[in-house]
C-alpha cells in the first residue's frame, strides 16, 4: 500500500498547507461583528469549477495509486511474468503529449482572443487524444495476437485493466473537449470559452502524468527504481 | 496584502443575486423528480435510503428469528441466513448510513447552514442521486436473481466470495453486488464534489471557516474522507469482478473445488483485505463525523448554550480524519501479519482515541450546567454519548492485538460494532429528523409518537446488544446460523438469544410507528414556524418554512458571528442568530 500512502501524503501536504492558513487558531467567540479581510468569506479566489476539477483530479490519483499499490502487491507472488510491452506504446505517449501541448497552446489562444488558433489547438487536442485511445487499442490487439490474453497472468490482467480505466478517463474527458469543440467552431467567442479550454488542459495535463507514471510502473521501471533506491539505502 | 482584482471580486456571492443565476425549474417533473435543487434532491436520497434501509430492517428480524428460534422456520436455511447477512450489513453501512447522512443531511444542510442558494454543480448533484438510485435498484434486483444474492459477508472476502460454495458466488448474485458497488461510488463521487466545493466556495459574507456549525465540519471531513476512501473499494470491486468474469486471478490463489481445480492461479486474497479496510475503516468515521457534528449542534441547541471547546471540536474532526487513514490494518490481526504492523496499527488505533474522547469530554462539559430541554433531539442525542461511550470502551478491548485474537470473529464484535456504528449513528439519525423535519415540512413530528419511539428504540437497543456481548465472551462465534450441541454452550445462552430476538422485534415495531409519523404529522403535525428550537444557524433564519428555491429570498444573509451564541449575557432572548448584527457590532467591527 506505499503507493497510495505517498499520495495520500501529498494530498494531506496540500490539505494542511491550506488548513494552516484559515485561520484555525482564532476564536470564533470573540469575534462577533463584519469580517474585513477581503474576500468576506476567505474563500479562495479560484472559479469553483477549477476547484472541483482540482478535487476530482485528487480522487482519480488515489484511484490509480490504488491500482499501483495493487500492482506492486501482487508483483512478488510467484507466478508474475512480466509482459512484453508493445513498442506501439511510445507512439502513444507521444499523441497524448501533443494533445497537452495543443490544448496549453488553445488556453493561451483563448486568453489572447485568437479565434482561429482556438479553434485549431482544441481540434488537434481532440484528434491526437481520439490517436491515443485508437493506439492504445492496436496495443491491445498486439498483445492478444502474441497470445497474452487478460486471464492468461496477473501482469497482463494489470495491463489491460489499467490502461482500459485510464483510457475510460479519457473518453469522459473528450465528452467535454468535443463540446468545447462544438462551441468554438460553431462562433463563440473565445472569452466565452476560456474557463471550459483551462479545465480541458488541467485535466488532459495530469491524465498525461498518470500515464506517464503508469506506463513506468507497467513496463517495470518503477520497481527497477524502487529496487535501486532499496540497495542505496541499505 | 491580498491582490483585489477585478476578475476576484465577480466571484464573491453578491448580497442580491439577479433572477438569471440560479437555475429555475420549468415543469412539475423538473421540479420534483428530475429537480436540481439540493433540498429535493436531498429528501430523494433520504426517501431511498430510508426505504432500503427498511429492506435491512427486516433481514435483521428474520436473521433474529432464526438466532432466537433455530430450525423453526423452514424457509431460512443456513444460505438464506448467509445472504440476508451480507444484505444487511452492505445496506446498513453504505446504501443507508453512508448515503443519509452524506447525500441526505450534506445535501439539505450544508447549502443551507453556510448561506448558500444551492449547491455549485446542481446538474451534476442531480446525476448524483439518480445514479444512486440505480445502484440501488441493481442491488434490489440481485434479491431476485437466480441463485439469489451474494452471501459473502459484507466484506465479501474472496476466494469464498466468487465459489460455488457461498450463495450466490457462482449466480448472477456478486456480480450484481459488485456493480451496485460501483455505480454507489460513481454516484458518491458526483455528489461529495458538490458538498466539499460548496462548502469551501459556496459560502456566505462574513461565513469564514471558524463559523461554520459544526454539523457542517463533520460532513465536510467525512465527504472529503470518503472520495479518498471509496477510491480502494472501487478498486478492489472492478479487480474481482474481473476475477469472476473472465477468470483473471488477481485475488484467487489456486483453488481446486468439487474436485476440479479453478481456472486460478496464485491470486492474493490478502490483497483483497488491505484494500477492503483501507476504505472499511475511514468508512466506519465516514458515518461517525456527520455524527459527531450533528450531535455537537443538538447539544448546543437543546441546552441553550454556546459548544465547549469549539476549535478543539473542529482540530479533532480533522484529526480524526487524517489519523483513521492509517489504521485499517487493525482488521487483519488474525490474517498473519509481521508483529510489528500489528503493534504499529495497534498503536495508531489507540491514538484515535484520544481527539475522540476529547470530543465527549466537550459534549458533556457543553451539558453541564447547561439549560438542558428534554425535546426529542436532546434525548436521541444524550442516548449517542451514551452508547458511542460504551462501544468505544469495548473497542479499546478490540483495539489491542492480544484481546482480539480471541474475541475476533466471535458475538462480542457483532455487539461492539452495533454499538458504536449501528446504533450510535443511528440515534443521530433519529435526533436529526426531529430536529429538522419541522424546516423541511413546516410542522413539528407528532411528540407522543416520538416519545414512545425514542424510549422503546433507546431502551429495546441495549436490551438487543448488552446480552450480545455476553454471548459473544462465551465463545458464540459470529456468522453462524445456529448453534447445535456444543458443548461450551450453556443453556443460558440459548435464553437469551429468544430474548434478544424478541427485543429486537419490538425495535422493529417502533420504528414503524417513526415512520408511520413521518407521513402523518406531513399534515396533521402542529404548525412549525420558521425557528421552532431558536436555533441560530442560518437554515432557521430562512424566508419562509419550508425554505423555497434559492433558500434566502432576495438578499443571501450576511453572517456576523459563529454559530452557538446561546444564553449571551445581556442580550435580549437567549439565543443571537448568525445574521443578527446585534449590539456587538455598535462598536464599529471587532
Ligand atoms: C435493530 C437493529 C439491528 C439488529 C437486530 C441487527 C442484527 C444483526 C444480526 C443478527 C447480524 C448477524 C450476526 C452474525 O450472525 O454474525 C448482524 C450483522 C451485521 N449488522 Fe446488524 N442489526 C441491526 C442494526 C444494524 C445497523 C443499524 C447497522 C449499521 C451499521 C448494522 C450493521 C451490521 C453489519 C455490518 C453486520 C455484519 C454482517 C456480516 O457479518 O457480514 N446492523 N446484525
Ligand atoms: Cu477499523
Amino acid at each position: 500500500m506505499s503507493a497510495i500512502l505517498i499520495f495520500l501524503a501529498l494530498v494531506t501536504a496540500v490539505a494542511g498547507w491550506w488548513l494552516a492558513r484559515q485561520r484555525l487558531m482564532s476564536k470564533p467567540w470573540l469575534e462577533a461583528g463584519p469580517v474585513n479581510a477581503f474576500p468576506e468569506t476567505e474563500a479562495s479566489l479560484l472559479h469553483p469549477a477549477k476547484l472541483g476539477l482540482g478535487v476530482f483530479l485528487a480522487v482519480v490519483g488515489a484511484l490509480f495509486a490504488l491500482f499501483i499499490s495493487a500492482y506492486f502487491m501482487r508483483m512478488v507472488y510467484a507466478d508474475w511474468q512480466a509482459a512484453p510491452m508493445p513498442r506501439l506504446l511510445w507512439l502513444n505517449t507521444g499523441m497524448l503529449l501533443l494533445a497537452s501541448v495543443a490544448l496549453q497552446c488553445a488556453v493561451v489562444a483563448a486568453h489572447k482572443g485568437q479565434v482561429d488558433n482556438l479553434r485549431l489547438a482544441l481540434l488537434v487536442g481532440a484528434l491526437t487524444s481520439v490517436a491515443f485511445l485508437g493506439g492504445q487499442l492496436l496495443a491491445w490487439r498486439d498483445l492478444a495476437a502474441g497470445g497474452y490474453f487478460a486471464a492468461e497472468n496477473p501482469a497482463v490482467s494489470f495491463f489491460y485493466l489499467i490502461t482500459a480505466m485510464h483510457g475510460l478517463h479519457i473518453i469522459g474527458g473528450l465528452l467535454v473537449l468535443g463540446r468545447t469543440n462544438v462551441r468554438a467552431w460553431r462562433g463563440e467567442r473565445p472569452a466565452k470559452l476560456t474557463l471550459t479550454t483551462e479545465l480541458c488542459a488541467m485535466y488532459w495535463h495530469v491524465l498525461l502524468v498518470v500515464w506517464l507514471v503508469l506506463f513506468a510502473v507497467l513496463a517495470g521501471w518503477a520497481a527497477d527504481f524502487v529496487d535501486i533506491c532499496r540497495q542505496l539505502l541499505s | 496584502m491580498v491582490d483585489v482584482t477585478p476578475h476576484g471580486a465577480d466571484l464573491i456571492p453578491p448580497a442580491e443575486v439577479g433572477e438569471m443565476e440560479l437555475y429555475h425549474p420549468h415543469s412539475w417533473w423538473t421540479k420534483y423528480v428530475f429537480s436540481q435543487d439540493a433540498k429535493v434532491i436531498a429528501i430523494q436520497y433520504s426517501g431511498t435510503a430510508l426505504a432500503i434501509g427498511l429492506v435491512a430492517l427486516v433481514l435483521s428480524w428474520l436473521m433474529r428469528l432464526q438466532l432466537g428460534f433455530p430450525g423453526t422456520f423452514d424457509f431460512i436455511t443456513p444460505e438464506a441466513y448467509y445472504q440476508f447477512m451480507t444484505m444487511h450489513g452492505m445496506i446498513m453501512v453504505i446504501y443507508l448510513l453512508t448515503a443519509l447522512f452524506l447525500g441526505g443531511f450534506g445535501n439539505y444542510l450544508i447549502p443551507l447552514m453556510v448561506g448558500a442558494r444551492d449547491m455549485v454543480f446542481p446538474y451534476v448533484n442531480m446525476l448524483s442521486y439518480w445514479i444512486y438510485l440505480l445502484a440501488v435498484l441493481v442491488l434490489v434486483a440481485s434479491f431476485f436473481a437466480p441463485g439469489g444474492p451474494t452471501g459473502a459477508g459484507w466484506t465479501l472476502y474472496p476466494p469464498q466470495a466468487i465459489l460455488s460454495g457461498t450463495p450466490g458466488g457462482t449466480g448472477p448474485g456478486i456480480i450484481l453486488m459488485l456493480v451496485s458497488l460501483i455505480l454507489f461510488i460513481i454516484g458518491f463521487t458526483m455528489g461529495g464534489l458538490n458538498y466539499v466545493v460548496t462548502v469551501l466556495q459556496g459560502r456566505t459574507r462574513g461565513m469564514t471557516l471558524m463559523r461554520l456549525p459544526l454539523t457542517v465540519w463533520g460532513i465536510f471531513t467525512a465527504t472529503v474522507m470518503a472520495l479518498l476512501a471509496f477510491p480502494a473499494l472501487f478498486v478492489a470491486c472492478v479487480m474481482m469482478l474481473f476475477d469472476r468474469a473472465i477468470g483473471s486471478s488477481f485475488f484467487m490463489p489456486a483453488i481446486v473445488e468439487m474436485g476440479e481445480q479453478s481456472p486460478h492461479n496464485g491470486g492474493s486474497p490478502i490483497m483483497f483485505q488491505h484494500l477492503f479496510w483501507f476504505f472499511g475503516h475511514p468508512e466506519v468515521y465516514i458515518v461517525a463525523l456527520p455524527a459527531f457534528g450533528i450531535v455537537s449542534d443538538l447539544i448546543s441547541t437543546h441546552a441553550r448554550k454556546n459548544i465547549f471547546g469549539y476549535r478543539m471540536m473542529v482540530w479533532a474532526i480533522v484529526g480524526i480524519g487524517a489519523l483513521s487513514f492509517v489504521v485499517w490494518a487493525h482488521h487483519m490481526y488474525v490474517s498473519g501479519m509481521h508483529p510489528y504492523f500489528g503493534f504499529f496499527f495497534a498503536t495508531t488505533t489507540l491514538i484515535i482515541a484520544v481527539p475522540t474522547a476529547i470530543k465527549v469530554y466537550n459534549w458533556v462539559l457543553t451539558l453541564w450546567r447547561g439549560d438542558i430541554h428534554l425535546t426529542i433531539p436532546m434525548l436521541f442525542a444524550l442516548a449517542f454519548i451514551v452508547t458511542f461511550v460504551n462501544g468505544g470502551l469495548t473497542g479499546l478491548f478490540l483495539g489491542n492485538v492480544v484481546v482480539d485474537v480471541p474475541l475476533s470473529d466471535t458475538m462480542f464484535v457483532v455487539a461492539h460494532f452495533h454499538m458504536v456504528m449501528g446504533v450510535a449513528p443511528i440515534m443521530v439519525v433519529f435526533g436529526a429528523v426531529y430536529h429538522w423535519y419541522p424546516k423541511m415540512t413546516g410542522r413539528m413530528l407528532n411528540e407522543w409518537m416520538g416519545r414512545f419511539h425514542f424510549w422503546v428504540t433507546f431502551i429495546g437497543a441495549y436490551l438487543i446488544f448488552f446480552p450480545m456481548h455476553y454471548v459473544g465472551l462465551v465463545g458464540v462465534p459470529r456468522r453462524y446460523p445456529e448453534l447445535g450441541d456444543t458443548a461450551f454452550i450453556p443453556p443460558s445462552v440459548h435464553t437469551l438469544n429468544e430474548f434478544i430476538t424478541v427485543a429486537a422485534l419490538t425495535v422493529g415495531f417502533a420504528q414503524l410507528v417513526f415512520l408511520f409519523n413521518l407521513f402523518w404529522s406531513i399534515r396533521h403535525g402542529k404548525e412549525a414556524g420558521d425557528n421552532p428550537w431558536r436555533a441560530t444557524t442560518l437554515e432557521w433564519q430562512t424566508a419562509g418554512t419550508p425554505p423555497p428555491h434559492g433558500n434566502f429570498g432576495k438578499e443571501l444573509p450576511v453572517v456576523y458571528r459563529w454559530a452557538y451564541d446561546y444564553s449571551v449575557p445581556g442580550a435580549a432572548e437567549d439565543f443571537i442568530a448568525q445574521n443578527d448584527p446585534g449590539p456587538a457590532t455598535q462598536g464599529g467591527p471587532a
